[in-house]
Order: structure tokens, then sequence, then C-alpha cells
């Protein structure tokens, strides 16, 4: 195989992964956005989001061979794991973070935390430790093309992706609630005098978030499996692709997640970083954005006119 | 009748007093003006007429009903300008990486008619065609007046009752807040629109109202029609430089 399509590969198998990041990187965009503040527990939000796809999918699915059916069923699966997680956050959201909202902004930071712990915690107690298989709906034998193989899962997690990042673009841009979140993340006090009711705006914004991060999660499964910490380290990574496109902007979230998977995917061989030590690349990058551009490549560093 | 009536109210920031024991009333159909220096207590008040800024006490009435008391306040904001009223804020607060349409479509926020939004947006242009022109311009593209505009034709979009003016004129050159005052008694006269507005520019802003209150320190100190303030000898000497 020549350097070329080895790096082809790479590239292809690092979209398929930032994408993945993308998707669990806007809930904490979108979130930070309206109440400048990192939700900690959305990574778990995630691992929640594929214990319940993967327990919606084994009861529906059961021994069933892979085919239609069992892809139906991958479908019914996430949008079930979607609505628990869109009610889970909002759920989170007015028992830990809505009574602390005026109070220092050390609490609501501290109270993500002990939620995340929560979550972590109350799933091994639960499913119990050890990492499950999520199984794959079709036949996952690889597709190549010119030196370069993709499989079908690879597909499924691109198509996925793409499809909830354009669903999420077309409600911010041009419906009347999508309109009235961006207008809250940009002036609250103002989007009140449009009669926005801005405790709406913020459900309705960690509800999107989870039910983004459940796809997320559920996706992730297939390459990780799905245990009770899973969603630590993908969730901090998915932190810094958001920090990378720059916090609070939606856009800089979906540029920043597939910059970060193709920079892992790539980064890592080409450094001669042992597999072991690869989540170093994401923090790296994490480190040299904040010395050098802090706002994110999309941050807002425009003055606003006065 | 009185549209908005304000009694006794009192506002402070921790132990610092923004307004004491402020009452007066706007008629339906006026244009009222509020005067005062710097730090009088001109914007707390329109804050506090919106739910924005609690009060300590007294009572915001419109239209005959209590929209804001101390103790037990049952509005928020947004349930308040539901009721007919909108705020133009100072400092215009327009929503900077929006477009001029986008702007507007968040005035009609409340509007759940689309033909009437879009027929709102097409007077609006009608009204302030510079507006028209940048409709599809990022709303920081434009200068302070444009802005001032925006932010006026995007309260209007609510078609509301009673419009409040924080500041109109702030940081803009005089023929341009002359010709937003112009625009001001325009929207009065033809729509009937009461305007409640708070104004450095004291002699443009009496010029244009019915009726006017002066603030000093968190007291209203003085009240009369616009023309008897203009000739009151210490207005004159605190507020219009003779």
């Amino acid at each position: 195989m020549s350097t070329f399509t080895l790096y082809m590969q790479y590239i292809v198998n690092g979209i398929t992964l930032g994408a993945i990041y993308s998707l669990i990187a806007l809930g904490y965009t979108m979130v930070y956005g309206i109440l400048k503040f990192i939700n900690f527990a959305h990574g778990d939000v995630l691992m929640v989001g594929a214990f319940v796809g993967l327990l919606v999918y084994e009861a529906l699915a059961g021994a069933a061979e892979p085919g239609m059916w069992t892809i139906f069923c991958f479908f019914i699966a996430m949008l079930a794991s979607m609505a628990f997680c869109a009610v889970l956050g909002m759920f989170i959201e007015r028992v830990a973070y809505k009574p602390l909202r005026n109070a220092n902004r050390l609490a609501p930071l501290l109270s993500a935390i002990g939620v995340s712990f929560i979550l972590s915690n109350g799933a091994a107690w639960i499913f119990g430790t050890t990492s499950r298989r999520f199984p794959y709906p079709f036949e996952n034998d690889p597709i190549h093309i010119g030196g370069v193989t993709i499989t079908p899962h690879q597909i499924l997690v691109i198509i996925v992706s793409v499809a909830m990042m354009v669903l999420l673009a077309f409600f911010v841009n041009k419906t009347r609630m999508g309109k009235a979140m961006r207008a809250t993340s940009l002036d609250q006090p103002t989007s009140m005098l449009m009669g926005i009711n801005v405790d709406r705006v913020i459900s309705l914004t960690f509800a999107i978030g989870s039910a983004l991060a459940a796809v997320g999660g559920m996706l992730a499964a297939f390459d990780f499996r799905v245990y009770p910490s899973m969603g630590t380290m993908t969730g901090l990574k998915a932190f810094v692709a958001a920090v990378i496109g720059g916090i609070g902007n939606i856009q800089g979230a979906m540029i920043g997640g597939v910059l970060l998977g193709i920079l892992e995917a790539v980064g890592a061989p080409l450094l001669h970083i042992p597999n072991g030590m690869r989540d170093t690349v994401a923090f790296a990058v994490l480190i040299i954005i904040l010395l050098v551009k802090p706002d994110g490549i999309l941050g807002k560093n425009e003055r606003e006119k006065v | 009748m009185a549209l908005l009536r304000i009694e006794d109210i009192s506002v402070s920031y921790g132990n610092i007093r923004a307004l004491s024991d402020v009452s007066m009333s706007v008629d339906e159909g006026d244009i009222v003006a509020l005067i005062g220096a710097n730090g009088a207590g001109k914007s707390t008040l329109m804050s506090a007429i919106v739910g924005l800024v609690p009060l300590q006490s007294g009572t915001v009435e419109y239209d005959g009903q209590a929209i804001c008391q101390s103790k037990h306040q049952k509005l928020t904001t947004d349930l308040i300008v539901k009721k007919g009223i909108a705020l133009v804020p100072e400092g215009r607060h327009v929503f900077a990486d929006m477009t001029v349409e986008e702007n507007l479509d968040m005035g009609a926020f409340m509007v759940r008619d689309s033909a009437l939004i879009a027929r709102k947006k097409e007077e609006m242009y009608d009204f302030f065609p510079i507006l028209g022109a940048r409709r599809k311009q990022k709303t920081r593209s434009l200068s302070g007046g444009e802005q001032q505009m925006m932010a006026i034709a995007r309260a209007l979009m609510s078609s509301p009752r009673l419009l409040l003016l924080d500041e109109p004129g702030l940081g803009l050159a005089p023929l341009v807040v002359q010709d937003i005052f112009s625009k001001i008694r325009i929207i009065n006269e033809e729509s009937r629109l009461t305007v409640f507005l708070v104004e450095q520019n004291a002699r443009l802003a009496l010029k244009s109202s019915d009726y006017g209150y002066v603030l000093e320190n968190g007291r209203i100190v003085l009240q009369d029609t616009g023309e008897n303030l203009l000739s009151n000898e210490s207005v004159q000497k605190a507020y219009l430089g003779a």
C-alpha cells in the first residue's frame, strides 16, 4: 500500500471518528452559548444514550439475522434513545442547574461533575462494569474504493451524522424557536423583551444537545463498546472539539469535531505515537489552540459595534 | 385615560437606591418624556416597567392591571411584553450576528400569523427604507443610526400599544437624532401609539412630547406639559444650557 492510500485511509477513519465528536460537541457548545457554562455531565448522557439504544435494539431485533429488519430496529432504537436522553437532559437542567443559575459560577460546574458521577455510577450499579458489544445491524463487509477500505458502519456513521447536522442547521436558521435560541445566546435580556421565554429555550437546548449525544453514543458504541465510563474520554474529546471550533459556535463544533478526528487519526501514525498514547494528540491540540487562538477557529473575536 | 401608571416605586441595587417613591402616568395616545442627568435613574425606571429589575416597593399598572409589584411579582418580562409593551433598550441591543430580517422576525416572536409578520416587515421596510436595502445584511455592519432604526422597527413588529424608548439618541449625530424623533412623531400620530421615552437631549425630547417628567437622584422633581417645561427656568438652567 502506498503512503498516499495509507493516509487516505487514516483520513477516512478520522472523518468517521470526527463526525461522532461533532455530534457530541454540539451539545457542549449550544449549552455554553446560552448559559456560559460547561455541562460536564454531557459525556455521561452519551453513555446513557448508548445503553438505552442497545437495550431497545436487543429487545426488538433479538437474534435476528442482519438485514432490513435489523436496520429498521436500529433506527427505532436510535429514536427511542434520543427521546429518552432529551427528557433526561431537560430533567438534569431543571433539577441540578436551574436552581443554581444565579449562584457563583463555580456552583453549576460542581453540580455537573456530581451529575456525571451519579450517571456513571448509576449505570455501573444497574448494568455492571463489563463492557458490552453493540451488534452491527448489517453485514459489516468492507467496501474497497481504490486502495481505501470503508466499512458499511463507517458509511452509517457519516450519513447519520450529516443528516443530524443538516437538521440542526435548518432548525437554528429557519425555525421560530431555532432563531429564538440564537437570539438568546446573543443577548438574553433583549430576547426576553421580544417575548421569548428563556427558561423554555434553555430546556429545549438541553433536550436537543442530549438527543444528539444519544446518537453520538450509539454510533461510538460500534467501535468502543458500551460500558458505564465510556462517556468520560469521548466526552472530553468532544469538549476539546468544541473549543477548537470556538465554544458557543454551532458551525465551529461541527468543524472542530471532524478536524480533531482527522488530526487524531493522521497525527498518531505520522508522529509515531503508539496506540495507547493516541489520546495525547487531542489534548496536545487543545493546548496549542488555547495558546495560539483561544477563541477557536470560528470563535467570536470581532468587537461589537457600540 | 392612563395606559401606564407607576405608583410609589422604589428600586435599589444593593445599598444604592436608584429610584425613590417614583409616581407618574402616561396617557393613551400621548408622547411622554422623562428627562434627567446621567445616573438619575432613567434607565432603571424603564427596566423596572418591563420587570427586568425587581421593585422594592410600589406598583406598575398597565391598562388597569398590575404588571409589576414588590414582594409578589407574578409576571416575568416575556409575559409583560405580551400584554402589548415594547421596549427599545438603551444602547440598541440589536442581535448583531443576525440579519436585519431575522432581527425583525425576533421582534415578531409573539405573532403567530406568518402573513401578518410578512406584512409588518414590508411596512417597516417602507417606513425605514435603509432597512429594506439592508435586509439580508448582518446587523453588526449597520451604522449606529441604522441600528437605532432597526431596534425601533424590531419593537414595532409586535404591534405594541405602548412603546418605551430608552435614549434613542444616544451617541448619534444631531441630524440622525432629529430624523429618529420625527419618525417617532409620525408613528405616534398615524397609529395613535403611546410613547414613553427617556432622553438626554432634553430640548428635542420636550419639544416632541405632550407631557414631561424631570428625574433627579431617583426622584421626580418636576412634571408639566412639554411646552411648559421648556420655558421653566430651572429646567432651562439644568438641562437646556440656557
